[in-house]
């Protein structure tokens, strides 16, 4: 099994073990073990599902730092449009483009601008492949994990564009090194992360060799630095802002809206997600052009390493899209002529997506088949309870665990309790039974 | 060889399928048994969603888990529908995924009739339900690697399709 980077963490220090975590994980990646949650690294899609759940909060997100931009000679933050839903005391989206500047950021990039830049892309992918329905949108990275975890059948059908990081940061870097004549190695791209899954998509790309964005910082570790900043001083714009539309994105079904389709479904949420791609993969929804699917819920503003509670923040960002509509035609018309400029294919998905194996119990089929029958039978021995206690998430799970090597039946408390119930009997036989010194003493 | 009964409870290995029909006889074999009710639409899928789950985790090809799934819940709607329930045998060897559903209900009259596309007895209140499409059989015939019907009026139905692996 190839090792693969994950950005989810356990803090061991933290976690009492509860089990909460293990029943929530849309992959059943997480077993509790030894009193503490362990993270299977072929199931983990990374979407902070554990982050928001754990209320202990040893599950964190592992990062980059502000100490990281000096390895730069010039860096550009770019932002992801949700961080903007982020903070209350700001008065707008660019009063935080100059606390980003104030905390070390030469130069601020709106990811909202790199959305509208996909937007077109995708209008234009779509017309190219008429005939695959539905498309699905590539740009949630904890979606796609999944996807190459459990529907292999559908990579087929996700949008071959990159993500609106992406966008923003290819052309970021390509302008900033001509204006300023500075190497692109010499250039540090961080984007500013809502999620998990967009730290991994940094670190190791989805379908490229080669991420063109060197860092991510989370929104929630710079969250106390931007928070003393704005409201201050000045205001700066962004090189690069995209359209409202673009700002929208951060929301569930702004891509939609971006994209102005028929026939289309929006869906948040990891578990809607599971849902909803379960049926795709049935074929059963044929009839849809395009799927927008988000593991957050409502959307990028909920992401685990967002600080705002979700619904307040997507308020927030509707208010923050209608008051940058003045300037969305120019932007829409700015994204448009980057994209006629680079060309689709400098935005197009950089290699291939490839399925993940990591759910099956057995890579042989013949052993397989073997340990799935006697799976099937240690579960009819069970309760059927899924109360996790034995540190799987379900009875079935646990099965699975057992017949792998990796658990033993006795780890459920009820079967642990019969198996104590048959020893007590056992030992009140053994002290009933009649010593035979004693035996032969009554007999007389 | 462990058999299972509904909801995989194992069964007695000398147990003859539900419908008595022949069992294939390549080892090792994993055989699953799934009830599913007369206009049960409540649970209706679920059968085929297990089905599905099943072969995933056995880590069968995605092709194969698709027209399988397709399969199973073509059988299961035409169980809850068309019958008065019955059960979905899984049989899984290392050669193919075989589906036999049973059924002791009205049985067809006319196999080749009901194998037409478009073809469909489905009442009207099933229909506004959006089922009765009569795709249902042309479906799994298309998924499978080899589709048997078996039935009579008044008796019974079985259907088998087969989805050879690799
Ligand atoms: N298990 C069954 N028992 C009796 N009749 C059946 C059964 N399955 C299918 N049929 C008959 O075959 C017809 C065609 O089935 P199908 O192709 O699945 O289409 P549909 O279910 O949409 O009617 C049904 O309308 C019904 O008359
Ligand atoms: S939710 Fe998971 S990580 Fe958090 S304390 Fe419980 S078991 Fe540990
Ligand atoms: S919905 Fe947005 S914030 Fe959440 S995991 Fe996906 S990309 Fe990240
Ligand atoms: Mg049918």
């Amino acid at each position: 099994m190839e090792s693969r980077f994950h950005s989810v963490k356990l803090l061991e220090e933290k976690c009492k073990g509860c089990t909460n975590c293990i029943k929530r994980c849309p992959t059943e990646a997480i077993r509790v073990r030894e009193g503490k949650a362990v993270i299977n690294a072929a199931r983990c899609i990374d979407c902070g599902e554990c982050v928001r759940t754990c209320e202990n909060h040893a599950k964190t997100i592992i990062a980059n730092s502000l100490e990281d931009l000096r390895e730069y000679e010039y860096t550009i933050a770019l932002p992801a449009p949700a961080l903007y839903s982020q903070l209350e005391r700001a008065s707008g989206p660019d009063e935080i483009v100059w606390a980003l500047q104030e905390i070390g950021f030469d130069e601020v990039c709106d990811v909202s601008f790199g959305a509208d830049i996909i937007t077109e892309c995708t209008r234009r992918h779509l017309m190219s492949f008429p005939k695959l329905r539905p498309v699905i949108s590539g740009a949630c990275p904890a979606v796609v994990r999944l996807i190459q975890v459990r529907y292999p059948n559908l990579l087929s059908h996700v949008a071959k564009v990159e993500s609106p990081m992406y966008a923003a940061a290819r052309v970021a870097r390509a302008e900033v090194s001509s204006r300023l004549g500075i190497a692109h190695d010499r250039i540090g791209v961080f984007f500013i992360t809502p999620c998990a899954a967009k730290v991994t998509a940094v670190i190791a790309p989805l379908g490229s060799e080669k991420s063109y964005v060197d860092g991510a910082i989370s929104i929630s570790d710079i969250y106390g630095e931007l928070i003393t900043r704005v409201g201050q001083h000045g205001a700066a714009r962004p090189v690069y802002r995209g359209s409202s539309f673009g700002f929208a994105w951060a929301n569930s079904s702004g891509e939609l809206k971006a994209l102005g389709l028929q026939n289309v479904l929006a869906v948040d949420g990891i578990h809607n997600v599971l849902d909803l791609l379960e049926e795709v993969d049935n074929g059963r929804l044929a009839g849809v052009d395009y799927i927008e699917a988000l593991a957050c819920p409502a959307g990028c503003v909920g992401g685990p390493a967002t600080v705002e509670n979700p619904f307040v923040a997507r308020a927030r960002m509707i208010e923050i899209s209608k008051a940058v509509e003045a300037g969305s035609d120019y932007a829409l018309a700015e994204a448009k002529q980057v994209v006629d400029k680079y060309g689709e294919e400098f935005f197009a998905l950089q290699g291939e997506l490839a399925a993940v194996a990591g759910l099956a119990i057995d890579p042989r089929l013949e052993v397989a088949i073997a340990k799935m029958s006697e799976l099937e039978r240690v579960l009819a021995r069970l309760p059927g309870l899924d109360c996790g206690a034995c540190g799987s998430p379900t009875c079935r799970a646990h099965a699975e665990d057992v017949v792998c090597g990796h658990a033993s039946e006795v780890d459920c408390v009820f079967k642990l309790r019969e198996a104590m119930e048959e020893v007590a009997e056992e030992l009140l036989k053994l002290a009933k039974t009649d010593l035979p010194s004693l035996q032969r003493r009554n007999d007389k | 060889m462990y058999r299972k009964n509904d909801n995989g409870q194992a069964m007695d290995p000398a147990e003859v399928t539900p419908c008595g029909a022949a069992r294939p006889s390549s080892e090792p074999v994993l055989e699953m048994s799934f009830e599913v009710g007369h206009y049960d639409f409540a649970a209706a899928g679920e059968a085929a969603s297990k089905i599905k789950q099943v072969l995933r985790k056995l880590g069968m090809a995605p092709d194969v888990v698709r027209r399988a799934a397709v399969a199973a819940y073509e059988a299961e709607m035409n169980l809850v529908i068309h019958s008065v329930g019955g059960s979905i045998l899984l049989h899984v060897d290392t050669e193919k995924v075989t589906l036999v559903s049973c059924d002791e209900g009205p049985g067809m009259p006319d196999i080749s009739l009901a194998m037409k596309e478009g073809y469909s007895t489905a009442p009207d209140e099933i229909r506004e339900m959006g089922f009765g499409a009569g795709m249902g059989l042309p479906n799994m015939k298309r998924c499978s690697d080899s589709f048997s019907i078996e039935s009579e009026v008044g008796r019974g139905t079985t259907v088998t399709a087969s989805i050879r692996i690799a």
